[in-house]
């Protein structure tokens, strides 16, 4: 994995698994820590401890001025982000769920976005946005979106999102660090997944892709928790001996094109993975970009496997049917394989 | 009761009528009403919660359960046409407008046969028909769309006057400031009915808004009140003034109704930001308890009359679960039909 290398001592660390929340919440106390300037604001991350948990315990440790609840005014909470961050502090705004910043799209895209390019590169905005995203919760069409394409489309912004603790923890403390808008969207299906998170410091840079396994037949694109049904599919597929190799892109923008085409370069099939609504979806930016900087390595038409063309239903069997799940990836990559389209 | 423009005249002012003559002023149908609807609302909640924790249904489920006479003190001083607007708590509200049990049970239960086909559960129960315009999993977002429904009657000239129903947690919202100014603007026939149960989440009301929701009446210039939404007879007398002006042409009024949920914020919610006391004491006035007391004082309605009413609610709910658990799930075909009218 392409990351910086952690200091702790790897007898004490090495088996050390920690939920992703619980990985998130390190991330802010560490740079809660190490930088002054760095507080959280949002609805209920005090006295709830965050609607997810993630700032669990964080209000009783920082205190108030540190970690601020806002009534609910997500409007507010994106423009107390834009303009602590102008003026000399370093916040993480989080919006409840991914759905509501709705009602934020002014102050991200035509201010937190655009006010360093409009002011001729005079205005600095170190600006973390997280938000909870994706479905399979039984919370109905509004809060369960897969919403990362709408800000990929905006200048201005970074946009993260991990599959693990560990790369959970390095993401966003990179995130709290750099001195632009990043949006982290944190998958509430793998909040409660536990996994590796050493002990001690580490960073995941922004704009790095992951090979989360290696193989040979087939590249699996995709981000987030469709990772683990990847890894799943490739499970699956290794006893049939075919051999797929998944690629966590980690960073949808900036978007680690080389990674991508690394693989593609070695598999020569490609099959796009994401749990947002397929059709306008980010994979159509992955998959435009294999074609375009790779069409000779390809054996295969670039696929998607996306979610249908429809707001996330409420009931149980709907919405599983709605969104890619295991089963749908494994059907993909024989398609990619098979030449069946 | 109204602390700035009062609308109702019908204020706490002392005496020993409990209903400071309203009650006087409603015939048995209509106290059998009440007491019908807000029993309803708590049976078919309890009874969701225990289909709930035996694992029958998943999501969020926000009970109502102590709010009881806010939904049908407002419903009962509707007509049928009228419109409400709901919130992610509208259980409340579907059946003070009318709404079927067994169809709302089915929905919660996410089967074919629900009002919603299983597509939208607890936080998305609309009846078109019924004028019920929708619960909202959006704090905030029902109060535009009620000022919306508001403007389209008074452009069609339909008579109808359409309420917002919203918490306190909402009064932070833009959504709040730019749906009522607008409706104020326009002289719309909305009325605006704040359920203040103190918090929203673990967040109070007071830490969520600056001053008094019922304060900013006077900011849009239109009369507003803040009333005890735990007791019925004020609900519906001060809601039936602000609906009949607001069908008058006369515009919006805006309506705080004190109350609290005695349950947690959803039915997963075990967190610890009320006190016990306060739970109790809220709890001991309890909206229906002092329906019923109220009534049994003025010497209305009989014993019969409660025990015929428990007694049809226990076998509609009954026919509610039976009829949700015997329906069918939706079949994945139907993921993407009704996007788009076809
Ligand atoms: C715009 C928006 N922000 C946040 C939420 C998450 N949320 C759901 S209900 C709720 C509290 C609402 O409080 P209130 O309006 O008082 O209604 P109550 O739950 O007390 O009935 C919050 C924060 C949401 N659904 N919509
Ligand atoms: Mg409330």
């Amino acid at each position: 994995m392409a990351v910086t290398t952690p200091q702790a001592s790897a007898s004490e660390t090495a088996t050390r698994e920690i939920f992703m929340s619980e990985a998130l919440r390190e991330a802010i106390d560490e740079e809660m820590t190490r930088d002054p300037t760095v507080f959280v604001v949002g609805e209920e991350v005090g006295v709830w401890g965050g609607a997810y948990a993630v700032t669990q315990g964080l209000l009783e440790k920082w205190g108030p001025d540190r970690i601020v609840d806002t009534p609910i005014a997500e409007a507010a909470i994106a423009g107390l982000g834009i303009g602590a961050a102008l003026t000399g502090s370093r916040p993480v705004a989080e919006f409840m769920y991914s759905d509501f910043m709705g009602i934020a799209m002014d102050q991200i895209v035509n201010q937190a976005a655009k006010n360093r390019y409009m002011f001729g590169g005079k205005a600095k905005l170190p600006l973390t946005y997280r938000a909870p995203f994706g479905a399979g919760t039984g919370n109905a069409a509004q809060h369960t979106q897969s919403l990362e394409a709408w800000f990929v489309h905006v200048p201005g912004l970074k946009v993260i999102t991990a599959s693990t603790p560990y790369d959970a923890k390095g993401l966003l403390k990179s995130a709290i660090r750099e001195d632009n808008v990043v949006i982290m969207f944190e998958h509430k299906a793998i909040y409660a997944m536990r996994g590796h998170v050493p002990e001690g410091e580490y960073l995941v840079p922004i704009g790095v892709a992951d090979v989360k396994r290696e193989g040979d037949d087939v590249s699996v694109i995709t981000y987030a928790r469709q990772t683990h049904h990847a890894l799943e599919a490739a499970e699956q597929l290794a006893a049939e001996g075919i051999s797929v190799e998944v690629v966590d892109i980690r960073s949808l923008y900036p978007l680690d094109t080389d990674t991508i085409l690394r693989s593609v370069r070695k598999t020569h099939r490609a099959v796009v993975l994401y749990e947002a609504v397929r059709f306008g979806g980010f994979g159509a930016e992955i998959a435009s970009q294999i074609q375009e900087l790779a069409f000779d390595d390809l054996d295969a038409p670039v696929l998607r496997v996306g979610a249908a063309h429809a707001p996330v239903p409420f009931s149980e069997p709907l919405e599983q049917a709605s969104f890619p799940d295991t089963a749908q990836v494994v059907e993909a990559i024989r398609q990619s394989l098979q030449g069946l389209y | 009761m109204a602390e700035q423009q009062p609308v109702s005249t019908n204020g706490r002012a002392g005496g020993d009528d409990a209903s400071n003559g309203v009650l006087e002023q409603l015939t048995d149908d209509q106290l059998r009403w009440i007491y019908q609807i807000m029993r309803r609302i708590r049976r078919f909640e309890e009874t969701a919660e225990e289909a709930f924790r035996a694992a029958k249904m998943r999501g969020a489920l926000h009970f109502y359960i102590g709010e009881e006479a806010t939904a049908t003190g407002v419903c009962a001083a509707l007509d049928d046409g009228d419109f409400i607007t709901s919130t992610h708590r509208g259980h409340g509200h579907c059946i003070a407008k009318g709404a079927r049990m067994d169809k709302m049970m089915a929905e919660l239960f996410g089967r074919t046969t629900g009002y919603c086909g299983g597509k939208g559960g607890s936080m998305h129960i609309a009846d078109i028909e019924l004028g019920n315009l929708g619960a909202n999993g959006i704090v905030g977002a029902g109060i535009p769309i009620a000022t919306g429904a508001a403007l389209g009657s008074k452009l069609r000239k339909d008579g109808k006057v359409t309420v917002a129903f919203f918490g306190d947690g909402a009064g932070p919202t833009g959504a709040f400031h730019e749906g009522v100014n607008v409706a104020a603007t326009m002289n719309l026939p909305a009325v605006f009915v704040c359920e203040n149960n103190q918090y929203g989440m673990a967040t109070h009301a007071d830490f969520a808004n600056a001053a008094p929701i019922h304060n900013r009446g006077a900011a849009y210039g239109i009369p507003s009140a803040s009333i005890d939404g735990n007791d019925i007879f004020e609900v519906y007398a001060t809601a039936k003034e602000a609906i009949d002006r607001a069908r008058r042409g006369e515009g919006p009024t805006l309506i705080e109704s004190r109350t609290y949920r005695h349950k947690g914020h959803t039915v997963l919610d075990q967190k610890n930001y009320r006190t016990r006391e306060e739970i109790a004491e809220w709890v001991s006035r309890d909206p229906i308890e002092r329906f019923v007391k109220a009534v049994n004082e003025a010497e209305r309605l009989d014993e019969d009359d409660f025990q015929a009413i428990d007694g049809q609610i226990e076998l509609d709910i009954e026919h509610a679960v039976a009829f949700a658990e015997a329906s069918p799930w939706p079949t994945v075909d139907v993921i993407e039909r009704d996007v788009y009218v076809e």
